[in-house]
């Protein structure tokens, strides 16, 4: 058995949409330990999702307990605990007694609706804060519990209760200290982008008391030291889920981006430190801020139907019993046949952005099989991708050259191979897969001076695979236009009665 | 020569029913399917129980297909979704040896690579995932023989191929080296293969303890072995523990 010296490990938490995970890393970026628990969906009307704040809380700590435990480790052993989290998922808790007020309402939830047409046009606080209005953001999220719990407003204008995502309640839970850290701060809707503080206008137009609000703090710096189950351990990092694998795939620079492959994928790239507002249906966030150093920016490409469509797939319609199957029935034939899979579940994203568009199949014929579905259901993460990428070269003037992925859907060689084709440059897979949690301990690290410098991070990156296109030039454009036509067949499908119930 | 076998006949049917669909069937449920009479069906199923090709749910009472039926087919494990399993393990595997990683399950007497992760410097490599090599010249190969229920079904085939002069051609050496795998748990090819080559595995089990692949490292002699030609003992308990790390995400025992 190796021995090994004390406090020679990172742990982070990663309190997910379905699930909360520990991982434990060395000093190398290597995984020594994984736990994993997920938690239930609330879903109390159609189109609401809510979490339990206090089942997420005794989650989390039973993955640091489980995870020490598998690497027969102590709290002794870790150096630092970073965290990275679902963004957005809002929480509004009593300082008193720490009691949740009510569920947390999760990042899809669309019970903001009607809240956020009333806010007004679509881009009247995209200048400062990056993001469109839409139901995603947190702050109106806490706008609706403060206009729906009873007494709320008046006990969070008194300083009674408090507001937080989830990297927040995991702190606060941990050292009894209320701050979030930039990132997710930047995806409430109430930061301002340059000051990287609360502004007094978003923050008086979506109507939330200042009193409620989380210090913003970076997202790599010592919050305070834990108590409980991670007693003297000090919580050093917090990072949005998507922010913390642009940190963990080391995109440390103006240019270099990722995009992480899960139910759905997001495209982030690093664009320096001055905030870009995009052209393309895009969206400017925070990409990391490191102790007393500038922050460093990122335009955001969210695809929201990837890995989902495969799950889809796999439960609805019952043809492989997992989802790496997927990639087997798809090999049963050489192409997609000429079909074309729009996956426009709840309508079309970036850079579209059209509700009233819905999923087609297109190109039908009876020469279709199973397997041919397969690769279109595959495809189509491909070429969203592309969509995003061409939107993202628009905005930022430079050409892709390389793709870093990660997360689940890396797996599937066969979606790699064809995305390099699509995009006609690398793709890359770094050792670690999970750059989530890398991120998010490689933040912590940083924080404590377990890591020197992010010059040391990259040496700890290396290339696990590598896809190089094959495909040439006149099928790629052949399939681009037709994925095109099959994306035109999707638009103007909802008419107005469509929502009369 | 005598007709075909009836009850042989309705037990295949039966198997075939259960594996046309994605659910469990209870017994009248079949015997209408089937237009058996329901003792009848019964009859098979607890044959069927017995040897392992069905099993019954103790909450419902229903069949599905059993895990021996699995045992003796040959995608037993889809590799796609023994890749997408492993992923963790093999990149830690990776970063801990700093030697590239595969990942093989048997196909027809050979080791299919259903996945490979670089060795983690950076340099130019190509992806491996679909190659096919030698079982008995492998510790990929070897790991999965060691297990394998067929045994040395290869004997059957033209001899046992010579890659470099270590490589293992005799059959009872074979089965000796073999023994020795099975008995210390994982297996290594000293420049039996390739010339100044290297490789080590250990088996990849699932929750029933049946391997359902390997998991090794290769790379140059001198950083694989020590100046007696023997696998450094640090990356040999890597590579071991990488494959219980996987076994245990297969939902094996932890051991």
């Amino acid at each position: 058995m190796t021995t090994y010296s004390a406090r020679s490990f990172v742990a982070a938490i990663d309190q997910g949409t379905t699930s909360s995970r520990c991982i434990v890393f060395d000093h190398g970026g290597a995984i020594v330990s994984v736990s994993q628990k997920e938690h239930r969906q609330i879903f109390p009307r159609p189109g609401w999702v809510e979490h339990d704040a206090e089942e997420i809380w005794a989650n989390v700590l039973d993955v640091v307990h489980g995870a020490l435990q598998k690497a027969s480790l102590t709290v002794h052993d870790l150096a630092a605990v970073g965290i990275t989290n679902q963004r957005e998922t809002t929480l509004v808790w009593d300082k008193a007694t720490g009691k949740p007020v009510h569920n947390a309402i999760v990042w899809q939830d669309t019970r903001t609706d009607q809240l956020v047409k009333e806010l007004g046009e679509q881009n009247r606080f995209r200048e400062k804060c990056g993001l469109p209005l839409a139901t995603y953001f947190s702050g109106p999220k806490v706008r609706w519990l403060l206009d729906h719990v009873d007494g709320l407003r008046r006990r969070a204008e008194a300083g009674e209760v408090l507001f937080g995502t989830m990297d927040t309640w995991l702190i606060w839970k941990l050292t009894g200290r209320h701050v979030t850290d930039v990132t997710n701060a930047s995806r409430t809707m109430l930061m301002n982008l340059e000051t990287l503080d609360w502004d007094d206008e978003l923050v008086d137009a979506i109507g939330v008391p200042r009193a409620m609000l989380p210090e913003i703090r970076s997202s790599a710096e010592v919050y305070g030291t834990a108590t409980g189950t991670l007693e003297g351990v000090p919580v050093a990092s917090a990072l949005g889920d998507q922010q913390a694998a642009l940190f963990g795939q080391t995109c440390y620079a103006p240019g270099e981006g990722k995009c992480t492959y899960g139910t759905g994928s997001f495209l982030l790239v690093n664009t320096g430190d001055k905030p870009v507002v995009s052209e393309n249906g895009l969206l400017t966030t925070v990409g990391y801020k490191i102790g007393d150093q500038p922050a460093a920016y990122a335009l955001e490409g969210a695809i929201a139907v990837t890995g989902a469509l495969v799950q889809w797939f796999r439960d609805k319609m019952g043809l492989i019993s997992s989802a790496a199957e997927i990639e087997t029935l798809a090999r049963t034939v050489e192409d997609n046949g000429g079909a074309y899979f729009v996956p426009a579940f709840s309508g079309l994203f970036a850079p579209h952005w059209r509700s009233d568009a819905r999923g087609v199949i297109a190109g039908l014929t009876g020469y279709i099989d199973k397997g041919h579905i397969a690769r279109a259901v595959l495809e189509a993460t491909a070429w969203q991708t592309r969509e995003v990428v061409d939107a993202m070269n628009a905005d930022s003037g430079v050409e892709l050259v390389a793709l870093k992925v990660d997360g689940g859907m890396t797996a599937n060689n066969l979606l790699m191979g064809f995305l390099s084709d699509v995009l006609d440059v690398p793709v890359v897979r770094p050792i670690v897969a999970e750059t989530t949690c890398l991120g998010a301990a490689y933040a912590a690290g940083l924080a404590v001076g377990y890591w020197s410098d992010t010059e040391s991070l990259r040496e700890n990156w290396h290339k696990a695979a590598e896809w190089l296109p094959t495909m040439d030039a006149k099928t790629r454009d052949k399939g681009y236009r037709k994925w095109k036509k099959a994306v035109e067949r999707t638009v103007g499908w909802i008419d107005e009665d469509d929502n009369d119930e | 020569m005598p007709g075909p076998i009836q009850s042989i006949e309705r037990a295949a049917a039966v198997l075939r029913l259960l594996a046309s669909g994605a659910r469990r069937m209870g017994v009248a449920e079949l015997a209408r399917a089937l237009e058996l009479p329901k003792p009848t069906v019964h009859g098979i199923l607890r044959t069927l129980q017995l040897v392992g090709f069905v099993e019954q749910s103790p909450d419902t009472g229903k069949y599905q297909l059993g895990a021996a039926l699995f045992h003796i087919g040959s995608s037993y494990l889809d590799g796609n979704e023994l890749r997408t399993r492993a992923l963790n393990w093999s990149d830690s595997l990776a970063s801990r040896s700093m030697e590239s990683v595969r990942i093989g399950t048997l196909h027809e007497n050979q080791v299919l690579v259903v996945h490979h992760v670089f060795r983690p410097d950076n340099s130019r490599q190509v992806l491996e995932v679909g190659a096919l090599l030698p079982s008995h010249a492998s510790a990929l190969g070897k790991v999965l023989l060691a297990d394998d229920p067929v045994g040395l079904g290869l004997a059957d085939d033209e001899p046992l191929k010579a890659y470099t002069a270590a490589t293992i051609t005799g059959l009872d050496r074979l089965s000796d080296a073999l023994e020795q795998v099975r008995q210390r748990g994982w297996a290594s090819d000293v420049e039996e293969l390739v010339e100044g080559e290297v490789s080590l595995a250990a088996p990849i089990r699932d929750r029933r303890a049946v391997t359902v692949g390997a998991v090794g490292i290769s790379g140059p002699v001198e950083r694989l072995c020590d100046e007696k030609k023997q696998p450094r003992a640090e990356l040999v308990s890597y590579v071991r523990e990488a494959a219980r790390s996987i076994s245990r995400e297969l939902g094996a025992i932890p051991w």
